[in-house]
């Protein structure tokens, strides 16, 4: 890496902009994931009963097992909503970037 | 076919043979001369004759240490989304969470969502940087701008450590399985199978056969889980409610196997749970193998996307296992033909506690299914274990050797040569560490290894890439914390100190240590870290901002292969 571009990189208010923004982004969802996960995970540790009662009268399907799943499903979607705001917007700032500290 | 057959036991005697030197362990009861099985076997070398065949392809391809270690940086987000999928998805998640979630039911999922929630962290926090920064190892990345020699050292051990207790389980559960399947191989002989097989993998075909191998394995398992999670379905009118109600009738526990979030007849214990929580989540994140895929696909973007599609083939897995696992319960238990004593219990199945999955395949398919599950329980099995002996030689040969030992001055052609040693010697350890361990549970090894990645490895990967303040002293203070400290509390927790050691009740009452030892490493990173008031110490701060120009937007990172 040369002197030149780093400095340039770094005397760029979009490369502030661009950190300043995704790591809100990665930080706000890895935190959604610890509360899912660890709502999840206290209520195995501190309310099981809530987790353990089945999800109607007749059936014996536990209310933890929809929680667990529904867990799961979440976590994909998080992981999708970051890969489509990273392809879509972050990467382009980065080219900009790049590109501005090229010139 | 008659031939093959021949060939067949040809392979089987020659494979004895090399497994005389290892006949120290103990042998297996002969059973009442079974028929051999096979299906299991045709497909078995099947795949392993394909495999072979990608190796020697791999192998005409593999010139540079890039290569050999990042298969060229050719892989395209999707195929590393499948690899990633093929390394995590291992024997112990297939046959492990199946086999506890038919001994304990619900319980098993509560594994299956911690094994998950990693993934997002790793796509949030680490895949991307890991890509930039990095060149083979994440010790790479861990000691970027900090004193290479001691940081690697600490890095690598703590990649070994994983590695080889990973490697342990793997290896018990393929020789349990094979010798299940195919009485006539012995347990010894199956490991030593496995051993050979992998040293050819990996020692001709580098990642690019370790790949491709976890590419098609991982197919295979998708497909296998689909139709048997399918075959339950099926045979329960495609209702859950008659699945769960189903199971709760046949399992011995009955509803309880819905109300406990504990292993069945073990105490809650609200600490224990959460420390387990931690452990899948950050350990994850702290696999090597899992980090070393990162150095395998083109740019960061191709990282990013590479997670996303591991998740959803993982989290759609996780859910296929669950189903297997209860499916089992209704299917195996109280079957005369897979329990070994139904007048002692109606679970406990013949050739062990992991056999659940395998012989619901049976009752679901009879011999052919069967075959084919075992074949791909197998395949997963040397595709982990090639990527785990890769990594595991890339710490060895990258980090110690080429960086610690000759400090960066030793040829790519001598890296290489060496790590290929290294594999044949990690090969061997796997053998007769397999064969030395033939009695633990599979799972229980796969989550020791869990809670050393998430208190040494994860941590301070973290803090190496996020913060400025890390020194060198900070990162070894902690990351030694993480090691020793983990290491330490599961010698005097329950599994080692009572029921391997027989040592009485523990000194440290919990399984898995990371809810004391991850906060400890951190607080011990953090200080040490600040009171460093020396001048490297403040070199290594005021290079954080180059560190951070490369990992954000990727400037100076190791180029892809462009396609």
């Amino acid at each position: 890496m040369s002197n030149l571009s780093a400095s340039r990189i770094l005397n760029n208010p979009n490369y502030r902009k661009l950190i300043k923004q995704r790591d809100t982004l990665a930080w706000t969802l890895s935190a959604c994931v610890l509360v899912l996960y660890f709502g999840f995970v206290l209520m195995v540790a501190f309310a099981p009963e809530v987790l353990t009662s089945p999800i109607s009268d007749t059936s014996v399907i536990p209310v933890g097992m929809l929680v667990g799943v529904g867990v799961i499903i979440c976590s994909i979607i998080l992981t999708g909503i970051y890969v489509t705001q990273a392809n879509g917007k972050f990467d382009p700032m980065i080219e900009a970037i790049m590109k501005d500290a090229a010139k | 076919m008659k031939h093959l057959l021949r060939s067949v036991q040809a392979f089987v005697a020659c494979a004895s043979l090399l497994a005389i030197p290892c006949a120290f362990a103990q042998a297996a009861p002969a059973p009442a001369d079974p028929p051999l099985n096979i299906h299991a076997i045709v497909m078995f070398v099947v795949f392993v004759a394909i495999t072979l065949g990608i190796t020697y392809w791999a192998a005409k391809r593999t010139k540079t240490a890039a290569d050999f270690y990042a298969a060229g940086r050719g892989i395209t987000g999707l195929q590393n989304g499948m690899a990633i999928a093929g390394d995590y998805m291992s024997a112990a998640s297939f046959l492990g969470i199946a086999a506890l979630v038919y001994m304990n039911g619900f319980y098993g999922l509560i594994y299956s969502v911690g094994w998950l929630v990693g993934w997002p962290i790793i796509l949030f926090l680490i895949a991307e940087r890991l890509r930039n920064l990095g060149k083979f190892t994440y010790a790479d990345v861990a000691s970027f701008r900090l004193r290479q020699g001691p940081v690697r050292t600490m890095a690598a051990i703590g990649s070994l450590i994983v590695v080889i207790w990973y490697l342990i389980g793997q290896a018990v559960g393929a020789g349990q399985l094979l010798h299940t399947l195919v009485p006539q191989i012995s347990y010894q002989v199956s490991i030593v199978i496995v051993g050979a097989l992998i040293i050819i993998y990996v020692t001709f075909g580098g990642m690019k056969a370790t790949t491709w191998v976890q590419i098609i394995k991982a197919g295979l398992l998708l497909g296998g889980a689909t139709l048997m999670a399918l075959g339950v379905m099926m045979h329960e009118g495609f209702s859950f409610e008659k699945l769960f109600a189903d199971a709760v009738a046949a399992h011995p526990k009955h509803l309880a196997i819905m109300q406990s979030v504990v292993p069945i007849g073990a105490k809650a214990n609200p600490i224990e749970s959460i420390s387990l929580g931690l452990t899948l989540m950050f350990g994850t994140a702290g696999l090597p193998h899992i980090l070393m895929r990162f150095f395998t696909v083109t740019d960061a973007k191709a990282a990013r996307k590479s997670v996303l599609y591991g998740t959803c083939f993982i989290g759609y897995f996780y859910i296929l296992t669950f189903i297997i696992g209860f499916g089992a319960i209704v299917l195996v238990a109280n079957n005369p033909d897979y329990v070994a004593d139904l007048s002692k219990s109606v679970l406990a199945l013949k050739g062990g506690g992991s056999m659940p999955a395998v012989y619901l395949s049976h009752a679901l398919g009879g011999d052919f299914f069967l075959g084919f599950i075992a074949a791909v329980a197998f395949a997963t099995i040397l595709a982990v274990v090639s990527g785990l002996t890769l990594a595991g030689a890339s710490a060895l040969s990258h980090d110690i050797y080429a960086n610690v030992i000759k400090k960066g001055k030793s040829t790519e052609a001598e890296e290489v040569w060496v790590s290929k040693l290294c594999v044949i010697g990690l090969g061997i350890i796997a053998i007769l560490l397999g064969i030395a361990f033939e009695k633990q549970n599979v799972a229980y090894i796969v989550a020791l290894t869990f809670s050393i990645a998430a208190c040494s490895n994860f941590p301070i990967l973290v803090l190496s890439v996020f913060w400025r303040g890390l020194t060198t002293r900070g990162a070894l203070w902690g990351g030694y914390t993480g090691i020793f400290g983990s290491i330490g509390l599961l010698i005097i927790g329950p599994t080692v100190w009572t029921k391997v050691m027989g040592m009485g009740p523990a000194i440290f009452p919990y399984d898995f240590p990371t809810f004391f030892v991850l906060p400890t490493v951190l607080i011990v990173a953090y200080i040490a870290s600040v009171t460093d008031k020396s001048a490297s110490g403040q070199d290594e701060r005021n290079a954080f901002e180059a560190q951070e120009i490369r990992s954000e937007t990727g400037l100076g990172a190791e180029v892809g292969a462009s396609h």
